[in-house]
């Protein structure tokens, strides 16, 4: 009965009683009901308030949403502080779901009560910080009905909603993306302004990585530099331009046509040609933006002239559409072809087509003028059409065309002077006669005919005509009043009883003008010059021309009207306002700074904290335990700095050959807490310093950034007693030097250490140097347990818990190396080798994993010049070989490390293994664990991240888990073992969590086992790589379940 | 947003209407039938209409108008796009989107349209959640639920709407685990008058049906994915991994969708499978004209063209016509002036041929313009483009599924000048 719009009303109180009941279906139709008859039934509908407050409670989150939404959608105006108390309530509520619901039911109290809307607007607040991909969508919606001018709750939120766009569901998306849309048009400056110098870089560095881009950006940035965030906009919705839903393709063209340079602008017109694919509705919208765009910035669709080409089975308004856009898009070029097209369209049945057609072709012709005469030929021969419609579309068309250039068309003056019998629409006939009128000098003989003509039909003939056969009688009595005298007499004397008012205005206008009687004034004299003026032709003009001030995609583009709560697109602000409003706090901040950074290969901003804290912590071990190291042959640098010792670490598995490479920054064991609480906090706020630094001299480069890390370093090192002065030194040297490459060789850091063994001054300069330049490399991996001593690692587990930063110093259990076999002796003629992996970071460059190889002589002989050769290597994939081996005694054996890029993939890698007289075909798979390089995070950042790798980067499964290996020791041990991963330390005894990345690009990788009851575990991974997630986790399976 | 929406059929009735805010009186609808009046064709209503305090947006989808009423700015593909999204999901749920249909269901219909909009703004729009809120009407389950009494409203929430991966359902169950997938192309042509194209450009999708237990983990690459020149993805699709190594990637939903369309680069030239000769011509002064066409197979790749079906807008001036086809049979609908003419499958050796005489009306003006052909055709195992599926690997669950890739090609809208 609603359905049919009857009213049902009386039927209220019966209906409402069924409120409780405990069909899920009868409510719901109660529902239905209730919102529909509440406003006028107030007082019954209040007796079922109660029952949405007792739901609002309700255990099942689905009761708890549709009670609220319900509760919001009864307009009675009582019960307003209960719905804003309900929606509070939701809106911190646990349940995603309910919260959507709470950000909808804002909308509806907003409606109901524009009062309220300061508390509104702080539960907006506090729902826009809301990371769950489901509020964001409906949170944005009721900031825009509420408060679309607030823009200073976006400023904190405005990153976080960038990177979750994708994520959102596509409703969301669409508006999320007007909002942005004027949100960035009223933050950053225009990219028009320089785009003339920007056009040729932007285009080819699109697609370049963004390190790249930022150096190009600092030697732009004379002229314009476009704000990281506006650089993230864009990048962010570019994907969105393959959605399946049209709004959503829309949505991000028309923010590219209003916030991309123009260069880049141009990739939206695929996207939008596409749409033309679907419903009549769709493309009628989509058409008409194009229509807008066309105008302004030809180019964009030129290269689609022919998506554009008309069917005869369009709709109408459809055919008139393209028409419009192929008239936009004419131009020297392609203009034969058009007209050619043109010419087909011309004799469509369609006749309010065709004659759209005929202005079009008018328009093309005033516009290039190559072709004014071609078009004017083929308008001619229409007029000898046997449809009038477009015969009297041809005249106006000719007429308008005529005027611009009336030099030498006598002749087809005549020719539609004849055809003025036979015409009959007005505006035709109009045109005509003004034309005759305008040229009567030309066309002597005629003229005064057709006027004698009309004169006679004067009567007959619409208004229009009728003020022209003044016009034309007026003008020829002043140029030939001898044959016409009578004529024009009779004209105006009829003229003069008209019925229609502005006719007889007109008359006696005339007839006092051209007449010359006693009383008329010096205006007489003029009357000539007044009539046979020269006329600017006029402009043939798109319709389109004048929407482009509408924001494109919107209603009142649409309509070409300014739509109720139409919000103006601002201009560009003249200088930005500043960009750190939209910085969050510390780990906030860092994150989205990784995230505009794509894919961070150097500094993650959780080992850039630790590398920091690091530093700290050294110095102040530097005076305590170093003995452990005892192999280490470079004991006399040693008590300088223990950083240093790190890079020597490094260097020793490069040119050692054994394994036994330890880094002893974690031998931080008696450092007191409370100096490492303080410089915790120091460090953190450093980090934070320099991060916000960060986000706004993004463009300058690492190296200002690099300067500002370490000088905050200086400060905080100094309130210690470590050793100041030649820190401030090294920094001042670092600041100097801050451009080397990273990725430098193995040999040239030999080269180096061998310089700073030298000069140990020099050094501290140097050790400084590649920690800034390598933080990757700081991590606390121990690669042979045996060094540490279980003490020392209870004790960091210790430190762990004591230190309430983010800082995380992470121990890692023992790795005990599985060995494979890469050759056997057998088929090796006595030459065996075997590999495993050492998992030390970043001994040849980033990107590499390292592998240990081991290679044993079991012949009776010496085996000479052991190295490698014949790569076959799947492409990206590389190899950094290790030193050839001079020579192998006879049973003797030796280790070398080697270094091989996978390119994330588990493919094998395949060399020969050479020796003087023999090769050997060796190939290398690594396990997928091997491919990760642990990372060192809190249980908050974590979580964090984890946020971020949801959906479809997320792979998960439940195990079964041996009932000895649910101890927290176990556990880890065992994943430690199956992969390479960093521990994070958990607050919850039945979750672990690990961290990674993936060596070749970078990509976070994180695995949480969740231990559950009846010895099952859940067992996730987040990651971009999700092939890779996925394999980890089937080879995790099997570890964890294993008794 | 969306304010209220009616549904109109053909002759103007409003036999639904649905309110989402406070109540619009239906005699906002006079605009819109002073519209429609003003369009006469329906195909020429316009989809935005702005009244004095209202705007109306419109579809029109099998025979009936979704007209939505809208109170303020909105972005109106934004509403369209929804209103065909209402139409899709009745398709789905009743088998045809028909006046009837949603009479007879007006229960569901009203609880659907419940669940897709809160106040105006769009909850719930993806099929595999609407179904598990409320169940799809079968013959069985309401006989089932007229005894027990229970309902086809599901009283949990469904897990996929606060999961990241709203399409896909969970616990799905299958004894046999299948995915198909169907490579239809479609040709899309104008030609002109000597027989030259003018335009042509193939738009492809792919359609899944995916019947698979659990949440596997697909990945479905091709041998040639560079032809893919603009491709728009379900949003189950990694977009990431596609923009890195061609590979589509997803989780799929549960049954028959869309996975991808796209469009092949118009720079690669499009074979044109079929051929057409044609000699229509009206003779000056006198009330009758000659129609004579032959339709030939050309560079088919040694597949036979089927389904091969002529549709011809006549002119007006048209009365009737007598005409004989060599193969299949043709139709001539006097009223809408419209010729059908049923080939079937093209064989080389002998060539289909339509041939007759045109009446026309006496006394009317000789027709300006020859009408333009519509063909149709259908070419079994065959994706024009040339484009292969290579291999589809599925991660995450253990079972083998069943694959199966069937390729056809169409012609979409293929035109010839005449």
């Amino acid at each position: 009965m609603i359905a049919k719009g009857k009213n049902a009303s009386e039927l209220f109180p019966a209906v409402v009683k069924n409120v409780a009941s405990k069909n899920i279906e009868i409510k719901k139709l109660v529902y239905v009901y209730l919102m529909r008859y509440a406003e006028e039934q107030q007082d019954l509908a209040l007796l079922s308030i109660s029952t949405f407050q007792r739901a609002l409670k309700d255990p099942n989150q689905l009761i708890r949403a549709s009670a609220l939404r319900v509760l919001s959608s009864i307009r009675v105006p009582i019960i307003v502080p209960i719905m804003m108390l309900a929606i509070k309530e939701a809106s911190s509520d646990l349940s995603p779901y309910v919260r959507k619901n709470a950000a909808h039911a804002i909308q509806k109290l907003y409606s109901l009560d524009p009062e309220q809307k300061e508390m509104l607007i702080e539960v907006i607040e506090k729902l826009l910080k809301d990371r769950s991909t489901l509020v964001a969508g409906s949170v944005v919606m009721a900031f825009e009905e509420v408060c679309p001018d607030r823009i200073d709750l976006i400023h904190k939120n405005y990153r976080k909603l960038c990177n979750l766009l994708v994520d959102v569901e596509e409703w969301g998306q669409v508006v999320i993306i007007h909002m942005l849309t004027r949100y960035a048009r009223t933050q950053f400056i225009s990219p028009w302004k320089a785009d003339e110098v920007v056009d040729e870089y932007n285009e080819n560095n699109f697609y370049e990585s963004d390190e790249e881009q930022k150096e190009k950006d600092q030697k732009l940035k004379s002229t314009y530099t476009m704000d990281p965030d506006h650089r993230l906009l864009l990048r962010n919705t570019k994907p969105l331009l393959q959605s399946r839903n049209a709004a959503v393709v829309m949505a991000v063209a028309q923010l590219y046509w209003h916030l991309a340079p123009k260069s880049e602008a141009g990739i939206v017109s695929k996207s939008l040609v596409r749409l033309l694919r679907s419903n009549r509705e769709v493309q009628y919208i989509v058409l008409q933006n194009i229509a807008t765009m066309s105008i302004q910035r030809k180019g964009m669709f030129e290269p689609f002239l022919k998506s554009f080409y008309v069917r005869s089975t369009d709709p109408t308004m459809i055919k008139i559409l393209k028409l419009e856009i192929l008239t936009n898009l004419a131009n020297e070029a392609n203009i034969s072809t058009l007209l050619r097209e043109f010419q087909t369209y011309v004799k469509s049945q369609d006749k309010q087509f065709a004659a759209a057609t005929i202005q079009a072709i008018g328009r093309c012709a005033t516009n290039i003028t190559e072709v004014t005469d071609t078009c004017l030929n083929g308008l001619v021969c229409l007029l000898s059409n046997r449809d009038e419609i477009v015969v009297a579309e041809s005249v106006v068309v000719i007429k308008k065309l005529l005027q611009t250039q009336p030099a030498h068309h006598g002749e087809i003056i005549k020719h539609m002077a004849k055809l003025l019998d036979n015409i009959t629409v007005p505006v035709a006939r109009a045109s005509i006669l003004w034309l005759i009128g305008e040229y009567c000098e030309r066309v002597p003989k005629i003229a005064p005919d057709v006027l004698r003509k009309t004169a006679k039909s004067f009567t007959n003939e619409d208004d229009l005509v009728k003020l022209q056969i003044l016009n034309l009688s007026a003008k020829l009595y002043l140029t030939n009043s001898k044959q016409t005298k009578l004529l024009t007499q009779y004209v105006l004397n009829l003229g003069k009883y008209d019925q229609s008012y502005d006719i007889r205005d007109r008359t006696r206008f005339i007839r006092q003008l051209i007449v010359p009687n006693e009383k008329s004034g010096a205006l007489s004299k003029y009357a000539k010059k007044i009539f046979l003026a020269q006329k600017p032709a006029p402009l043939l003009e798109s319709p389109f021309k004048d929407r482009d001030h509408f924001q494109l995609g919107t209603l009142s583009h649409t309509l070409n009207s300014q739509a109720i709560g139409y919000l103006e697109l601002s201009d560009w602000p003249e200088v930005a306002p500043d960009a750190s409003v939209r910085n969050v706090d510390v780990v906030e901040s860092a994150k989205e700074w990784t995230g505009i950074l794509g894919k961070p290969k150097k500094e993650k901003p959780t080992e850039k904290f630790y590398s920091e804290s690091e530093e700290e912590e050294d110095e102040s071990t530097s005076t305590s335990s170093s003995g452990k190291c005892l192999d280490l042959h470079c004991l006399e640098n040693w008590s300088e700095s223990d950083s240093e010792s790190e890079k020597e670490d490094k260097e020793e598995g490069s040119t050692d050959e054994t394994s036994g490479s330890s880094s002893p920054s974690e031998e931080s064991t008696d450092s007191d807490s409370d100096s490492k609480e303080n410089t915790a906090k120091k460090t953190s706020r450093a980090a934070n310093e320099s991060d916000s630094e960060d986000i706004k001299k993004k463009a300058e480069g690492i190296s200002k950034k690099r300067s500002t890390s370490s000088s905050s370093d200086t400060e905080s090192s100094s309130s210690e007693e470590s050793s100041s002065g030649s820190k401030s030194e090294s920094d001042s040297k670092s600041d100097s030097e801050p451009g080397k490459p990273r990725s430098a060789t193995s040999t040239k850091k030999e080269e180096k250490t061998v310089q700073d063994r030298k000069t140990p001054n020099k050094q501290d300069v140097f050790l400084l140097d590649l920690d800034d330049f390598c933080p990757v490399t700081t991590p606390v991996t121990v690669p042979t347990a045996a060094v540490l001593s279980p003490s020392l690692t209870a004790d960091l587990e210790g430190l762990n818990l004591s230190s309430s930063s983010v800082i995380d110093v992470t121990s890692q259990v023992s790795v005990p190396t599985k060995t494979y076999e890469l050759l056997h002796r057998m088929s090796g003629k006595g030459l065996a080798a075997h590999y495993h992996f050492s998992r030390q970071p970043g001994l040849f460059c980033d990107h590499m994993v390292p592998v240990q190889v081991t290679v044993t002589n079991t012949t009776d002989q010496k085996i000479d010049n052991i190295h490698i050769e014949g790569k076959k290597l799947p492409p990206g994939m590389r190899i950094h070989e290790f030193n050839p081996i001079e020579c192998l005694e006879p049973g003797g054996s030796t280790t070398v490390t080697m270094g091989i890029d996978f390119c994330d993939s588990t493919q094998t890698a395949s060399f020969q293994l050479c020796t003087k007289d023999d090769h050997f075909n060796v190939s290398i798979q690594p396990p997928v664990g091997e491919l990760l390089l642990p990372v060192t995070m809190s249980e908050k950042d974590f979580k964090k991240e984890q946020g971020m790798l949801t959906g479809m980067n997320e792979t998960s499964a439940t195990i079964a888990v041996a009932p000895q290996n649910s101890t927290r020791l176990v556990i880890i041990e065992r994943v430690m073992k199956a992969a390479n991963l960093g521990v994070v330390s958990s607050g919850q005894d039945n979750i672990h969590r690990f961290a990674a990345k993936t060596v070749h690009s970078g990509s976070l990788m994180l695995v949480t086992v969740e231990l559950k009851e009846s010895s099952t575990a859940q067992l996730v991974i987040n990651t971009e790589k999700t092939v890779i997630g996925s394999v980890l986790l089937r080879e995790l399976k099997p570890v964890l379940s294993q008794g | 947003m969306i304010h209220s929406l009616f549904l109109i059929n053909c002759s103007g009735d409003i036999f639904l209407e649905k309110h989402w805010n406070s109540v619009v009186s239906q005699s906002v609808c006079d605009y819109f039938f002073e519209a429609q009046e003003k369009a006469i064709d329906v195909e020429n209503v316009p989809p935005v209409i702005s009244t004095p305090h209202h705007y109306l947006i419109s579809i029109y989808r099998d025979k009936i108008f979704f007209v939505s009423v809208i109170q303020t700015e909105v972005p109106p593909l934004f509403v369209i796009e929804f209103l065909h999204r209402v139409a899709d999901t009745f398709q789905d749920y009743f088998g045809e989107c028909s006046e009837t249909a949603i009479k007879d269901n007006v229960v569901i219909v009203y609880e659907l349209l419940e669940e897709m909009l809160d106040n105006g703004f769009p909850l719930a729009t993806e099929s595999n959640i609407l179904k598990e809120l409320i169940k799809p009407p079968t013959i069985l389950r309401s006989v089932v639920n007229s005894i027990t009494g229970s309902s086809n409203v599901g009283d949990t929430l469904p897990t996929g709407q606060l999961s990241n991966i709203p399409w896909r359902r969970a616990g799905v169950k299958y004894t046999n685990n299948e995915a198909y997938f169907d490579v239809i192309e479609e040709i899309d042509a104008i030609i002109d008058k000597s027989g030259s194209t003018v335009f042509a450009e193939i738009q492809g999708v792919i359609d899944s049906c995916i019947k698979l237990s659990g949440m596997p983990d697909l990945s479905l690459s091709f041998m040639n994915p560079r032809l893919l020149d603009d491709v728009s993805f379900h949003p189950c699709i990694r977009f990431k991994r596609w923009e890195s190594e061609r590979v589509l990637s997803f989780i799929p939903p549960d049954g028959n969708f869309r996975l991808i369309s796209y469009r092949v680069s118009s720079q690669n030239l499009v074979a044109i499978p079929v051929y057409v000769k044609h000699m229509i011509s009206f003779k000056e002064n006198s009330s009758s004209g000659r129609f004579d066409v032959t339709i030939g197979p050309k560079q088919n790749m040694g597949k036979t063209v089927e389904g091969v079906v002529m549709t011809v807008h006549m002119p007006k001036a048209v009365l009737n016509m007598s005409l004989t086809a060599t193969q299949g049979s043709y139709t001539f609908d006097p009223v809408t002036k419209v010729l059908t003419w049923d080939v079937g499958k093209i064989t080389p050796q002998k060539l289909p041929n339509l041939k007759g005489i045109v009446n026309l009306q006496s006394g009317a003006p000789k027709p300006e313009e020859n009408p333009s052909l519509n063909i149709q055709f259908k070419i079994q195992q065959l994706a024009i483009s040339g484009l292969k599926v290579n291999r589809l690997d599925m991660y995450g669950e253990k079972y083998k599924p069943f694959k199966g890739v069937k390729y056809i090609t169409k012609a979409g809208k293929f035109q010839v000048r005449t």
